[in-house]
């Protein structure tokens, strides 16, 4: 895992559901990569086409609510969002994109300070984030030590298929 | 300590554990669901032989079932072929129903018992005094290999019910009510522990339709104490020997919440969001498309029997059409013998066999833009039940019912 990354935001809004971060009529979908073409389509349908590797998601509280579907955060990574920062994220989804290695940071107050096309710089183990126009920093939680030795394996899977979990 | 924490110390092997703790503890009993070939696929990339213990696992297929599509039936031919290589006891084709309605009635859920399912309404277990809780697909992989799962002990709170209802409003108006007021994150990772003197003498079905929309407050889990009725329906039927778990007298709440809903009107929440809740009457005249009773929230025996009662020898308005799917063969089997089918038939219902139906926007009824559907199921997203651009009301089975009688949202009390 790279412990900073750097890249332009989408900011969404509260209660962002899976049902909009997947659509429930793309779930027969097997393949990753097709998997992350529909990503946020029940948001917009113009975001995954055109997202940029390595940019990132911003979004207000409760994201990634309603179903267990861990299309979700497998969509994310597809599309290619290197992280997601958010006020406040639902249970299931966070589980999910910390299994599959994909960090995220809760941040409260995070959605209404930045916009669309911003540039911001993260730092995923201090749980900071840095407007690179304005250098302004906000801190945001850090992640807990456990769900940190699971990002830094690259995710469970790795883990479990050494047996070392 | 708490019910709940008393079950995670016992699954983990502990005395004791305490709020915000994570545990590793044994599952006993783990579902996955036909929308979770990954779980398949994770098991594999995991290096997963055989799965833990083939008397507590097993596939149920109800989001697809039967499937809609090629790529459908191929997750449940593959989902079967597991199924055989690992031996598994226990098997849900399509034409069992829904997974939070089947384990139950095939005495797979029991008081004390920790159940995670590849299904955020897995809480729904939680109408039994078990521990039931929702996992995505690699998680349960972990758990397929492992026969654990890593438990971060949870805050518990309380929301105390008290008072009679009027007739004709349903556990559903109350937990519609819930919704409005604890909103849709207001017990993000905590459990729910739903008490008080409604809840006590609250059925099976209505403890179930309670606990299942839990999720939608963001809750890990829900419980409520097993009353005699419960008792009853899990002795009869559970495939092992259980013990009821009881939270101690000096148990600390890390908050209360107190309602009195004797007084309360029929609820419906309105798009987008769940927690958009208003008491019917305060909702201007709407039309509706669609009407809708079945899932794991509201496609039990008594949602259609009320469904029954209201449009016996009656007939849905002419630009209505509405969908009744039961929530499990039983279900179906029991609404025919008591004609409620026969009556919803009669009135213009259109039947599908068990299953989640259009609830998760799959099949069997899904909507076009600017449509109106009103549902008894649990979530009324944009695009939940098909486009985007339609909206869903969620109520009772009787407010759907009264609704698709005169085509517009209508009060069942006002009939």
């Amino acid at each position: 895992m790279e412990r900073v990354l750097r890249g332009k935001v989408i900011v969404l809004g509260d209660n962002i559901d899976t049902d909009q971060i997947y659509p429930g009529r793309y779930l027969e979908l097997v393949d990753p990569k097709e998997i992350g073409s529909h990503c946020l389509a029940g948001v917009d349908e113009n975001i995954a086409p055109n997202f940029v590797k390595g940019d990132m998601i911003v979004a207000g509280s409760n994201f990634g609510c309603g179903s267990s579907r861990e299309h979700a955060p497998i969509s994310l990574i597809n599309m290619g969002a290197s992280v997601v920062i958010a006020d406040s994220f639902a249970r299931i989804f966070y589980r999910n994109s910390i299994n599959l290695g994909l960090p995220l940071i809760v941040c409260k107050g995070i959605s209404r300070a930045l916009k669309d096309g911003d540039e911001i710089e993260v730092d995923i183990e201090e749980g900071t984030i840095t407007l690179i126009k304005t250098a302004k920093l906000f801190q945001g939680e850090k992640i807990g030590e456990y769900a940190m030795n699971i990002l830094e394996a690259g995710g469970i899977k790795p883990l479990f298929r050494e047996r070392k979990f | 300590m708490h019910a709940i924490e008393k079950i995670l110390a016992k699954n983990s092997g502990r005395d004791r554990v305490k709020t915000g703790e994570i545990v590793t503890a044994r599952v006993d009993f783990a579902e996955i669901n036909d929308l979770y070939l990954q779980t398949v696929y994770s098991f594999r990339e995991m290096n997963g032989d055989k799965v833990w213990d083939k008397d507590r696992v097993a596939f149920v297929f109800d989001h697809y079932a039967p499937a809609p599509t090629i790529k459908t039936a191929q997750i449940h031919k593959e989902m079967r072929e597991f199924a055989r290589e690992n031996d598994l006891i226990y098997h849900f084709d399509i034409n069992a129903g829904i997974c939070h309605q089947v384990m139950p009635e095939a005495g797979l859920i029991y008081p004390g018992s920790i159940i995670v399912a590849t299904d955020s309404h897995t809480t729904t277990h939680g109408a039994f005094g078990a521990l039931g809780t929702g996992v995505g697909a690699t998680d349960m992989a972990t758990i397929l290999i492992s026969g654990k799962l890593w438990f971060r002990v949870p805050e518990i709170i309380e929301i105390r019910i008290d008072g009679t209802p009027r007739e004709g409003v349903l556990p559903k108006d109350i937990v519609l009510f819930l919704m409005g007021q604890i909103k849709a994150d207001g017990a993000v990772y905590k459990a729910i522990d739903f008490t008080g003197s409604y809840i006590e003498q609250l059925g099976v079905a209505g403890r179930m339709t309670i606990c299942n929309m839990a999720v939608e407050m963001g809750a890990k889990t829900a419980y409520m104490q097993p009353n005699q009725e419960v008792l009853e329906y899990v002795s009869k039927k559970a495939v092992r020997p259980f013990e009821v778990v009881y939270t101690d007298d000096e148990f600390e709440y890390s908050e209360s919440y107190c309602f009195d809903i004797s007084d309360l009107t029929p609820q419906v929440a309105a798009p987008h969001s769940v927690d958009n809740v208003y008491p019917i009457h305060e909702l201007d005249e709407i039309r509706i498309d669609q009407g809708f009773i079945g899932t794991c929230t509201g496609g039990r025996l008594e949602d259609i029997k009320v469904a029954a009662d209201i449009l016996r020898g009656k007939k849905i308005s002419d630009h209505v059409r509405l969908i009744v799917i039961p929530a499990s063969t039983q279900v179906m089997m029991e609404a025919i013998e008591r004609g409620y089918f026969q009556d919803l038939v009669d009135a213009g219902a259109t039947i599908s066999t068990p299953g989640c139906g259009p609830c998760l926007s799959a099949h069997e009824g899904v909507l076009a833009p600017n449509e109106v559907c009103i549902t008894a199921s649990n979530r009324n997203f944009p695009g939940r039940m098909g486009s985007t651009q339609a909206e869903i009301y969620l109520a009772s089975p009787a407010t759907v019912a009264a609704s698709v009688l005169t085509g517009y949202l209508t009060n069942p009390l006002s009939l």
